[in-house]
C-alpha cells in the first residue's frame, strides 16, 4: 500500500468511534465586526504601538505630499514601486530627488537588496491588532518588493480598515479564491529571541510608515 | 547545558553545518534522571525563570483585552474535533486544491519516509544547500541530519534557531528555542562559529540583543539571497481552498517562502483546518497565546505557485510520523489539537525549573508530555517516565486555546505506562506495594489492624522525637527512591476513625447533615 492510501486507511480506522456521532457543533459566528466607537482611530493606535510612524491625510490628492515627507524624514534615497501604483505618487518621489524604480521588468533579487524604500497600497487594515494585509495586486506587486528594502511606506484607504479579524478574512475571501498570496503585516520585524528582549527589525524592513487616506 | 562554544570536533570538520549534541532524542535518560541534571545548572534556571515570567506577563495582558476569550477558545476546540473525525476527508480536499493550484503533494508514513522526500526533492532542484524556516515537525523527523548525511546543508533562519544551530546544541522551547541561553553565551557562540559557517560576525560585537540581532541579519542576509531551494513547516493548512500559512516574527519566513525558486513545506496531518474562515478563530487565538502580541509581525498565505511572484517549483509534504496513532487513542486524540502556541509550557512549573532539555523530546513542557509519548509510542524509557513529569496542577488547561483536557491525557498515559510495566513481568516495586496495599485495605479487619499498627509507630515515634518533627527524612531501601521527591508523613498517633468516633459519640458534637450512611463508610471488598 503507498504511503498515502496506508495513512488515510489508518485514519479511518482510527476514528470509527466518532465518525457517525452527532455533528460536532462549532459555536461560533463567523465574519462578525468587533464593536469599537472609531475604527480607523484603533487602527491608528494600534499601529503606532508597534513602534510605526502612521500619518492621517484628507484626500488622495494629499497622498503624494505625504509620501515624499514620510521617506524623506526616513532618509531614503531610492525606492521601488510595483506597477498600478498612482503615476502621481511616483512623481513626487522623483520630484524630491529620490531615485525611483518601477518593478517592470522584475527588478532582481540583488538590486532590491541594494534600495531604500519600497511604496505600496494595501487591501486590508485591521483595526484591533494593528494590521495591514496585502494581497499583493495592483498596487502592492511581488511579496519580494516589500520584503528586502529597509523601509515600507503602505497607504491605505480609511474604508479598507475594519474592526478586527473576522471581518478581515470575509473581505479577503475573493483574494484568496483567485489564489493571490497575502502578507499580513503588524509593525516592523522583531524579534524577542535574546532573553525575551524585544529588538525591532531582524529580516524584514526595519521600518514601517503607515499613511492613512481619508 | 555548559557553554559548548568552543567544541569543535574532528567530526566538525567533515560537516557542512555545525554537529548537533550526539544520540538520538528518544535515547535520552529517563525524566527524573535528565530533570536532576538540568536542576544544577543555575545559570538556566535563572534565565528561564525571567523569560517565562515575562511572556506569561505578556499573554496575559494580552487576551484580557480580548471579551470573548473564552468563546473563540471553545471555538478553536470544536474546530478541531470536527476536523480529526474527518480528517480523511479534509486531507484530501486540501490535496485536490493544492494540486490544482499547482503545487505537488507527498505523503510521509513516518520520519525515515519524510526525510527521504525531502532529500530527493533538493537533490532534484540541484543544491548543496537550503535555507529553512523554523518548524517544529522538521526538527521532530530530524530533517536536518537527514540532509547533512545527503551533503546538503540545511542553515537555521529564525534568530533563536540559529544560536541553537551556531552553539550545537538542540532547541529548548517550541517558541523560543534558545531561551536557556544569555546574552553573553550568544555572543560568545556568534563569534566563535558564524565565520565558519559564512558571513563573520562584525568586530568588537558586544552582547546587547539590538548588536546580536543585527549580526544575525547580516549573516543570513547572504544565504537568503543565494538560495534557491528552502524548507517550511506550517501552521495551518486549509482544505477548501489548499493554502498554507506560516506566522512568525522576524521575517525570515518571509524570505525563505518568497525568494527560492523551489518551497518544500512539510506539515502534519493535524495541521489541516476546513476553511479559510476558521482563520479567524485561531489568528486571534494564536499570536496573543503565544508571543503575547495581538498580532505577530509577520503571517504568509500561499495558495501552491503564484504565477510570477515567488517559487515556482512548490511542494508538500503530509506527514503521519506517528499523529494517526495519537488519533485512535479516544482519549489521547485532543493532544492532536494543538496549535503549538507554547502557552502550557510557560506556565508549567515543572517546565519552568528543569527546561526543554530534560524531556528528550522537541515538545517539551506539557504538550510534549502528553504528545511525545503518544507520537513516539511508549517503547523507549524516556517516554515511559514522560507522563510523570507533571503534578497535574492545570495551569495549562486555563490557558490552552485549544482547551486540551492536560490531566485527563497524563493520567491515561500513566494507566498506559503503568500496564506496560505489568506487562514486561518483572516485579516492579511499585506493583507490588500496591498489591500489598490493596489486600490491607480490602477487608475492615485487616484495615483497622493496619491503622492501629500505624497509630502505635505514631505514638512511638512522636514520644522519640518531642513531636516536633512532621516527616520522614530519607528512607532506606527499598524507598530510598521513592523519598528523594517525596515527604511521609509521620503517621498520626491515634487513627482518623477513632478520633471521628470518639467526636461524634460526645453529646452535641454530632455534625448536622450526616447521614448515618456518612459516617459508617465501610471499605468494601
Ligand atoms: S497544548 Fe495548547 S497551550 Fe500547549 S502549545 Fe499546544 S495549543 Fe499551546
Amino acid at each position: 500500500m503507498n504511503a498515502r492510501d496506508e495513512i488515510l486507511r489508518r485514519i479511518r480506522a482510527g476514528v470509527k468511534d466518532v465518525r457517525r456521532g452527532a455533528p460536532v457543533d462549532v459555536p461560533w459566528r463567523y465574519g462578525q465586526p468587533t464593536p469599537m466607537v472609531d475604527v480607523v482611530g484603533r487602527f491608528v493606535e494600534r499601529v503606532e504601538d508597534y513602534k510605526a510612524r502612521v500619518e492621517r491625510v484628507a484626500t488622495p490628492d494629499d497622498v503624494p505630499a505625504m509620501v515624499v515627507t514620510v521617506l524623506a524624514d526616513a532618509g531614503v534615497t531610492s525606492v521601488v514601486v510595483p506597477t498600478g501604483v498612482e503615476d502621481t505618487w511616483r512623481q513626487a518621489v522623483a520630484a524630491a530627488g529620490m531615485r525611483v524604480v518601477v518593478d517592470d521588468p522584475p527588478v532582481g533579487k540583488a538590486e532590491l537588496n541594494e534600495i531604500g524604500a519600497v511604496v505600496t497600497t494595501a487591501s486590508v487594515g485591521v483595526a484591533e491588532t494593528g494590521t495591514l494585509v496585502l494581497s499583493h495586486g495592483p498596487g502592492q506587486g511581488r511579496r519580494v518588493l516589500t520584503l528586502l528594502p529597509d523601509v515600507h511606506a503602505c497607504v491605505i484607504r480609511a474604508d479598507d480598515v475594519v474592526s478586527d479579524v473576522p471581518e478581515a478574512i470575509a473581505r479577503l475571501r475573493p483574494a484568496i479564491d483567485e489564489r493571490r498570496p497575502l502578507t499580513w503585516i503588524s509593525g516592523g520585524s522583531a524579534t524577542s529571541d535574546i532573553e525575551l528582549a524585544r529588538v525591532e527589525g531582524v529580516h524584514g524592513p526595519r521600518t514601517l510608515l503607515v499613511i492613512v487616506v481619508g | 547545558m555548559n557553554a559548548t562554544t568552543t567544541r569543535v570536533t574532528s567530526r566538525d570538520a567533515a560537516r557542512l553545518t555545525p554537529a548537533p549534541p550526539p544520540g538520538l532524542l528518544e535515547d535520552s535518560p529517563v525524566f527524573p534522571i535528565a530533570a536532576k541534571r538540568e536542576l544544577a545548572n543555575s545559570q538556566l534556571r535563572n534565565n528561564l525563570a525571567r523569560a517565562t515570567e515575562t511572556i506569561r506577563t505578556k499573554r496575559a495582558i494580552r487576551v484580557a483585552e480580548v471579551p470573548r476569550w473564552e468563546d473563540l477558545r471553545t471555538a478553536a476546540e470544536a474546530i478541531k474535533n470536527a476536523t480529526l473525525r474527518h480528517l480523511d476527508d479534509y486531507l484530501l480536499q486540501a490535496e485536490a486544491n493544492l494540486i490544482k493550484a499547482g503545487a505537488h503533494v507527498h505523503w510521509a508514513r513516518d520520519a525515515a519516509q519524510a526525510d527521504q522526500i525531502v532529500v530527493d526533492l533538493v537533490k532534484a532542484s540541484g543544491v548543496d544547500e537550503i535555507v529553512k524556516v523554523k518548524s517544529m515537525v522538521t526538527q521532530e523527523i530530524e530533517m536536518n541530519e537527514a540532509l547533512e548525511a545527503a551533503g546538503v546543508a540545511a542553515w537555521e533562519t529564525d534568530l533563536a534557531e540559529l544560536i541553537v544551530q551556531l552553539g550545537h546544541d538542540r532547541p529548548s522551547h517550541v517558541l523560543v528555542p534558545a531561551i536557556h541561553r544569555n546574552r553573553a553565551e550568544i555572543r560568545d557562540i556568534f563569534v566563535e562559529e558564524m565565520g565558519r559557517y559564512g558571513t563573520p560576525a562584525p568586530d568588537g560585537l558586544t552582547d546587547d540583543p539590538a548588536e546580536l540581532t543585527a549580526a544575525a541579519r547580516q549573516h543570513l542576509r547572504d544565504k537568503f539571497l543565494r538560495a534557491r531551494t528552502s524548507t517550511s513547516g506550517g501552521n495551518f493548512l486549509v482544505a477548501d481552498t489548499g493554502t498554507l500559512v506560516v506566522v512568525e516574527s522576524e521575517g525570515n519566513g518571509r524570505m525563505c517562502v518568497t525568494l527560492p525558486d523551489t518551497l518544500i513545506s512539510v506539515v502534519g496531518i493535524e495541521k489541516v483546518v476546513p476553511t479559510f474562515e476558521d482563520l479567524e478563530v485561531f489568528m486571534q487565538l494564536l499570536p496573543r497565546s503565544s508571543t503575547g502580541e495581538r498580532m505577530n509581525p509577520y503571517t504568509s498565505m500561499w495558495t501552491g505557485v503564484t504565477p510570477g511572484d515567488g517559487p515556482q517549483n512548490v511542494h508538500v509534504v503530509l506527514v503521519d510520523n506517528g499523529r494517526t496513532k495519537a488519533l485512535a487513542d479516544p482519549i489521547g486524540r485532543q493532544a492532536l489539537r494543538c496549535i503549538r502556541c507554547s502557552a502550557c509550557m510557560n506556565v508549567c512549573p515543572i517546565y519552568g525549573h528543569v527546561g526543554g532539555h530534560a524531556y528528550g523530546s522537541v515538545y517539551p513542557g506539557p504538550i510534549g508530555i502528553i504528545l511525545t509519548p503518544q507520537l513516539r509510542g511508549m517503547s523507549a524509557p524516556v517516554d515511559r517516565s514522560l507522563p510523570y513529569a507533571s503534578t497535574l496542577c492545570g495551569a495549562c488547561v486555563d490557558v490552552c486555546p485549544v482547551k486540551i483536557n492536560f490531566p485527563e491525557v497524563i493520567v491515561h498515559l500513566r494507566h498506559k505506562a503503568a500496564d506496560l510495566k505489568k506487562a514486561d513481568r518483572r516485579p516492579h516495586m511499585e506493583t507490588l506495594v500496591m498489591g500489598v496495599v490493596g489486600w490491607l485495605f480490602g477487608r475492615e479487619s485487616r484495615y483497622t489492624w493496619v491503622t492501629t499498627a500505624s497509630g502505635l509507630v505514631g505514638r512511638v515515634l512522636k514520644a522519640g522525637l518531642d513531636g516536633r518533627q512532621k516527616f520522614f527524612g530519607w528512607l532506606p531501601w527499598p524507598a530510598t527512591r521513592w523519598s528523594q521527591a517525596r515527604d511521609l508523613p509521620i503517621p498520626a498517633s491515634q487513627p482518623f476513625r477513632r478520633q471521628w468516633k470518639k467526636r461524634s459519640s460526645s453529646p452535641g458534637r454530632t455534625p448536622e447533615g450526616l447521614s448515618s450512611h456518612d459516617r459508617d463508610t465501610e471499605v468494601r471488598p
